[in-house]
């Protein structure tokens, strides 16, 4: 008995119930990051493909190319409910989940195959896996290469041979896209602002000078215009000149135009090495390119560019404004019931739903504000409207109000550790108080500010419901930084991880290919959270470093 | 020096609320505390700075009670006294660090060279430049030493490198810190040890050119040999300024100073040259206190 008492009056219970706690919550931490990191990252390994002779429903026989997707167990029961031939000693059946690709000619990408109609599983060397920009994936054999419709050989290998072709349709697909993403985009962008202009001009006296210097300039654009389409026809005429011919695990054939064919791999025939490096330029290719197909396929690029620029920005409105209002709250207002008040409140708005903060964006930002500005400058492009509408400068604007609170509070708490000396110090040397703020207790409450920021940033980085209504949208045509003045686009909607994985996984049409994406998603923007929070996080270190012995006074 | 200095009296006093102290004042014996004013008050050479009747109160207590006082030129002039006798208060009200606390209210006037300096058309920064402060404890920025001594420089206006260079050279010489810091200039202020962190901030006062050097008990925190530098410094230094020290150590006072000034619950009680005051208090007050039969 009494060692029992002893035991708990000891504290080790406690010990130990803590150990657990702090056990359990870094357990729930690593199996997260985990099941992301495997799910999502294993979307890019080229995983082999597998010929599959399977009796279908119809009790006939039938052979398809796939990727074993997912295995799991299915209570015979259930099945046998399903009208499903099972004999009736079994009770848990394997049913597989085949990835066939396909789309064009099958009309699905995935069929479930249960384990007693496999009749055969063969890995046959030869499979070519081809990624397209259109139906998804292709499962099937090479046949042979057509050009301008009429096969070609040169004695070579049909394989040896698509891959030359492959790497050519990519130079010309890359001519292409640069073209169209960026020539004809910019010059599209200057004739839009140019109308707007004469537009404004339109009407008033004395301005026929100017639109005449308008059409001038508008002419040397539509030439410029009318040289990047005349190269761009010649481009998609040599970009489709070629096809590929291919024949499906049954004997269907079928032909590719090269033009739609992004990458082609034999993932049967590939060692360790070929194996990773074709990882490598996936992982590439997500993080580097647009997303195709309804946010399905392809990367991520504009997400990502756009979730760490709204972040940015976000910290560039929210420092200074906190700081400001911190600085205030503790140095100059007096101590009274007001200031209560005020921080009261303060510690309150962090509290409010960031819903809350969206529609106040909408309203007040958007709206507003928004639609005043666009009434004031923008006056030619109405009704359409370039800042009444949701964009980066109000997404970051209503994400800075967000974290407001935080960035007060921390940085109040680093002005209060400052000792008084150092002030009287200051002002002892005939420092003005604006002065004594400015050279000493700034610099000395930076670890303080930073530390704000940094929490701001991990805040902002993963909200997603706020920025629905003030800026994010599925798809954006343009990032909002480029090459046309003013390069950085404020009033540009923009796509954002968080809200990017909320579509490509409830709103996909095609959920079960788009799943890995959304892990590898999740994973960059937890990944991407965490390397804004480290910048920041070494920032402040760095300024600690600098007034380290501060603590210690 | 007599028997009664070899204490101090007040260390055993330093832990006493200063608001404790103030609400006593109205307890005192009035037959012990006498204040002396008029003429006698003052020291006998011109009077650099000379206090007039003032009287200060926070918020309802009653911190000084009409000191007058008249504070010798090139000459060290130390204020003893209890904790909470008024001391540093009075130090605060000639450079007007006073200005800092809420709630603080006074009357009577502080003149320097003449002019009052607690008007409100007075230029405080001006004033601070003149009237510098050194504090109980060793208060360097946390910047480099050259950066601590350019300080009150740069809030001039002056960006000056050659000026700057010279003017770092001659503070920290005359502070006595040249020799052991001009290797390491742009080393923090705070990687000095603590005596010479406090000639540091005695170098960064002396920077700006004041007239006058406010020193509140600058060696409270500093170990003896490191006590001993600040004290030959302030010697050093009376030439060219005039000197005040707050101290709860009498030795010290009697080996550093001119003039003292024995303070007791806000009022002056006596003022005189320093040996005087030792060896021949006139008050009562005075001799308890300094032959340690304070109380």
């Amino acid at each position: 008995m009494s060692t029992v008492r002893q035991w708990f009056a000891g504290g080790t219970p406690w010990i130990w119930l803590q150990a657990a706690a702090v056990s359990l919550s870094l357990l729930l931490v690593i199996g997260l990051l985990g099941l992301i990191a495997a799910r999502g990252l294993a979307h890019f390994w080229p995983g082999p493909v597998e010929e599959w002779v399977v009796i279908n429903d119809r009790g006939e026989q039938q052979v398809v190319f796939g990727q074993l997707h997912r295995t799991e167990s299915v209570d015979a029961q259930r099945l046998r409910e399903a009208g499903v031939q099972i004999d009736t000693d079994i009770s848990m059946v394997q049913r597989y989940l085949l990835k066939i690709g396909n789309r064009d000619l099958t009309g699905q990408d995935f069929i479930w195959v249960l384990d007693q109609q496999v009749v055969e599983r063969t890995r046959p060397a030869n499979v070519l896996v081809v990624e397209r920009e259109q139906w998804g994936m292709f499962y099937g054999r090479l046949t042979g290469l057509r050009e301008d419709g009429s096969l070609v050989s040169l004695g070579m290998e049909p394989w040896t041979l698509l891959q030359e072709r492959l790497d050519r349709v990519n130079r010309l697909r890359d001519r292409i896209d640069e073209l169209e993403g960026q020539e004809i985009n910019s010059v599209n962008y200057r004739l839009e602002k140019l109308d707007l202009r004469a537009k404004s001009l339109e009407g008033k006296p004395g301005a026929k000078r100017a639109l005449e210097k308008l059409a001038s300039e508008r002419e040397v654009l539509e030439a410029e215009f009318n040289a990047a389409a005349g190269e761009l026809e010649v481009l998609f005429r040599q970009i489709g000149r070629d096809s590929m011919l291919m024949r499906t695990a049954d004997g269907q054939e079928t032909e590719i135009p090269m033009e739609v064919v992004l990458d082609a791999w034999r993932p049967n025939q590939m060692g360790l090495t070929r194996a990773i490096g074709h990882y490598g330029h996936k992982l590439w290719s997500f993080l580097s390119e647009p997303p195709r197909e309804a946010n399905t396929e392809g990367g991520v690029l504009p997400a990502l560019f756009g979730t760490v620029l709204m972040v940015v920005l976000m910290s560039i409105f929210v420092t200074p404004l906190g700081v400001v209002a911190a600085v205030y709250l503790s140095e100059y207002a007096s101590q009274g019931w007001f200031t209560r008040f005020m921080r009261i409140s303060v510690n309150n708005l962090a509290g409010v739903p960031s819903i809350v903060y969206g529609v106040f964006g909408l309203g007040f930002f958007i709206y507003f504000v928004g639609g005043g500005i666009d009434k004031l400058f923008f006056s030619e492009a109405l009704p359409t409207p370039t800042f009444g509408t949701g964009g980066l400068f109000w997404a970051s604007l209503t994400l800075a109000l967000l974290t407001l609170p935080v960035v007060i509070v921390s940085t109040e708490e680093g002005l209060s550790r400052i000792p008084r000396a150092i002030r009287e110090g200051s002002l002892a040397l005939g420092a003005t108080r604006w002065e004594t703020l400015w050279r000493t207790i700034l610099p000395m409450a930076s670890p303080g500010i930073m530390t704000g920021v940094i929490l701001a940033v991990a805040r902002a980085a993963g909200e997603v419901a706020p920025l629905m209504l003030v800026g994010v949208v599925k798809l954006a045509p343009a990032l909002p930084l480029d090459g046309d003045f003013p390069f950085l686009h404020l009033d540009r909607k923009f796509m954002h991880l968080g809200f990017h994985i909320y579509d490509v996984g409830f709103q996909s049409p095609n959920v079960e290919a788009a799943r890995p994406l959304v892990y590898a998603t999740a994973l960059l923007l937890v990944a991407i959270t965490l390397l804004l929070n480290l910048t920041a996080i070494s920032i402040r270190n760095r300024l600690r470093e600098q007034y380290r012995d501060l603590e210690a006074q | 020096m007599s028997e009664a200095y070899s204490r101090d009296p007040a260390s055993d006093l330093s832990r006493q609320e200063l608001l404790d102290e103030v609400t006593a004042v109205d307890d005192r014996d009035a037959a012990n505390t006498e204040p002396v004013t008029g003429s006698a008050a003052l020291s006998p050479r011109e009077g650099h700075l000379r206090v007039r009747n003032l009287s200060l109160w926070y918020g309802d207590n009653q911190a000084l009670r009409e000191v007058d006082l008249a504070i010798a030129r090139n000459r060290v002039t130390s204020f003893i006294g209890p904790s909470g006798c008024g001391k540093t208060t009075l130090l605060r009200c000639f450079n007007r660090l006073t200005d800092l606390v809420p709630d603080v209210r006074m009357q009577g006037d502080v003149e320097l060279e003449g002019k009052s300096i607690m008007g409100p058309e007075v230029d405080v920064s001006q004033l601070r430049r003149d009237v510098g402060m050194v504090f109980q404890k060793p208060n360097p920025f946390p910047k480099s030493i050259y950066e601590n001594v350019a300080y009150g420089l740069r809030v001039q206006g002056i960006h000056k490198r050659r000026q700057l260079d010279e003017t770092v050279e001659w503070a920290l010489k005359a502070a006595a810190l040249w020799d052991e810091v001009k290797d390491r200039l742009d080393h923090s202020g705070l990687s000095l040890s603590g005596g010479q962190q406090q000639r540091l901030v005695i170098a960064r006062a002396i920077a700006v050119q004041p007239q006058i050097i406010l020193l509140d008990e600058p060696c409270s925190s500093l170990d003896p040999i490191s006590t001993l530098k600040v004290e030959e410094l302030i010697q050093q230094l009376r030439e060219q300024y005039t000197i005040i020290v707050v101290t709860h150590n009498m030795q010290q006072a009697a080996r550093v100073s001119d003039y003292t000034a024995f303070m007791y619950m806000g009022e002056v009680i006596e003022v005189g040259d320093t040996d005087e005051l030792f060896t021949n208090p006139q008050k009562k007050a005075t001799e308890d206190y300094i032959t340690g039969r304070y109380g």
